[in-house]
């Protein structure tokens, strides 16, 4: 891979809760153009990375500098970093008192002051291409799961980040709605986006992955290209974290 | 029942409750400003100012509207406060629907999930944008029933205004019994004229709660 631009990196972190640790001099930087998805056990700092990353969870120790700028405490420089980096959570979290076109464009209008019209086109162009024009004038809860967190990723898109941060955006999802979902992320890797990916979908991860980091209790356990990761665990714990979604063939005896 | 008495007392029925209606609506609003203020310095924990806000609650929650009015109305102005009773009415009125608002205020606020005002500061809003665009209209439709019944709360409670000498609908129709003995016109009047003006509240309050909740909740 040629030398890319930095957009993202995490610099020597340190995150306690309390007196608990959970990352410990923690690094991690992201370049443009690249998919990166983290994996691991539950609990081991996955969606702290992300928030950490979107200004959501301030650190003890380290920086978060965005494209080479500090992004520090102050609100102004926090909350420009926060246009420019898309979060799309678990749980939706579209705004249930607007209509599914009035959470796309309240970031964009009111945010980055764009003109009204242009931004309305461009809401609707994307949520066509998500299937989901029809539903412009419906309410959250009208929809389906499925539906609503594809609306969360164009309401995150309609914003133009640079990278675009996913928190286990299937978990809350039926089975049958999980497809929809990863294929409009799967588009938006087609198209180049940066993306960093948290999730338990093995099969997407290493479908998507231009780089797949494995957390083990806050540190950098291993690190590789899809293909090194899944098909080539160097580490015990990888092997074991893999191992476990997989089942063994039942033999009656 | 003699329609000739009852059409008589109408005007002094009707004028009853032009007064009943002047400070109940002056005591809401209030209580309605101070409701909202109490709730934003408890939901936000604002040091001292919040302690002092739970106890105002706490205070006129538990005790009795007409001991507040009599309280305000005979014992202040033994200490050089003077107080004239319409005032004192709507005083009385916005201290205790104050407490109710602030509560039914602060509980929306509290129902408004931390992750929501994440969702909203990802996309690049500062606070004050939260705050106006997702917390308070959502808290707002949550707490809207609550409102709603205490307004019709508050609107009865007024019927204690006679107690300070208030000529309210309360006062006007123990007055005409005393003098008349009409009982059962006076009362049938009474009824009527609080009927008036509650149930037209009542019909805008659900009116309000549909319109407010219709996007979250649905029909
Ligand atoms: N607000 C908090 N207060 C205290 N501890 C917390 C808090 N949030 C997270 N933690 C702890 O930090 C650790 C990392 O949490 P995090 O949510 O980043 O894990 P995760 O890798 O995303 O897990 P999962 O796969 O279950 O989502 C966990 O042990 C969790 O208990
Ligand atoms: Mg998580």
């Amino acid at each position: 891979m040629s030398k890319k631009e930095e957009i993202v990196r995490v610099d020597h972190i340190t995150k306690r809760y309390e007196e608990n640790a959970i990352l410990e001099d923690f690094s991690l930087s992201v370049y443009e153009g690249e998919v990166v998805v983290i994996v691991g056990p539950s609990g081991c700092g996955k969606s702290t990375i992300l928030r950490i990353m979107n200004g959501l969870e301030p650190v003890q120790k380290g920086e978060v500098t965005y494209r080479g700028e500090k992004v520090d405490g102050k609100l102004g420089s926090i909350t420009r970093i926060r246009e420019k980096v898309g979060m799309v959570f678990q749980s939706y979290e579209l705004f249930p008192h607007k209509t599914i076109l009035q959470n796309v464009m309240l970031a964009p209008v009111l945010v980055q002051k764009r003109d009204k019209k242009e931004v309305k086109e461009e809401a609707l162009q994307l949520l066509s291409r998500v299937g989901l024009s029809e539903k412009k004038d419906n309410y959250p809860r009208q929809l389906s799961g499925g539906q609503k967190q594809r609306v969360a990723i164009v309401r995150a898109l309609c914003m133009h980040p640079e990278v675009l941060l996913f928190d286990e955006v299937t978990a809350a999802l039926d089975p049958e709605m999980v497809r929809e979902v990863l294929e409009v992320i799967l588009s938006l890797a087609k198209e180049g986006k940066t993306m960093v990916i948290v999730t338990h979908e093995m099969a997407f991860a290493e479908a998507i992955a231009d780089r797949v980091i494995f957390l083990d209790a806050g540190h950098i356990e291993e690190e590789g290209t899809a293909e090194e990761f899944f098909r080539h665990p160097k580490s015990e714990r990888a092997k074991q974290f893999l191992n476990s979604f997989t089942y063994d063939k039942v033999v009656h005896e | 029942m003699n329609w000739e008495v009852i059409s008589s007392y109408l005007p002094l029925y009707w004028k009853a409750m032009l007064l009943t209606l002047r400070i109940g609506w002056l005591g809401i609003l209030f209580a309605i400003l101070i409701g909202f203020l109490v709730a934003i310095v408890r939901f936000y924990k604002v040091p001292v100012v919040s302690r002092i806000a739970g106890v105002y609650i706490e205070f006129f929650r538990n005790t009795p509207l007409l001991v507040q009015l009599f309280f305000l109305y005979f014992a202040l102005p033994k200490i050089g406060i003077p107080m004239n009773a319409e005032f004192t009415g709507a005083l009385g009125l916005a201290l205790l629907g104050g407490a109710y608002m602030a509560e039914t205020f602060r509980s929306g606020l509290e129902s408004v999930a931390k992750i929501q005002t994440e969702s909203a500061m990802s996309l690049g809003l500062n606070k004050s944008q939260t705050v106006l665009h997702i917390i308070f209209p959502q808290a707002f439709s949550v707490s809207v029933p609550a409102f709603v019944a205490n307004v019709i709360f508050l609107l009865k409670e007024t019927s204690v205004f006679s107690a300070i000498s208030l000529m309210d609908l309360m006062f006007r129709a123990k007055d005409l019994i005393g003098l008349y003995y009409k009982t059962t016109e006076c009362l049938v009047l009474l009824v009527f004229f609080y009927a008036l003006i509650l149930i037209p509240v009542s019909v805008l309050g659900d009116r309000l709660e549909r319109r407010v909740r219709h996007a979250e909740f649905g029909d």
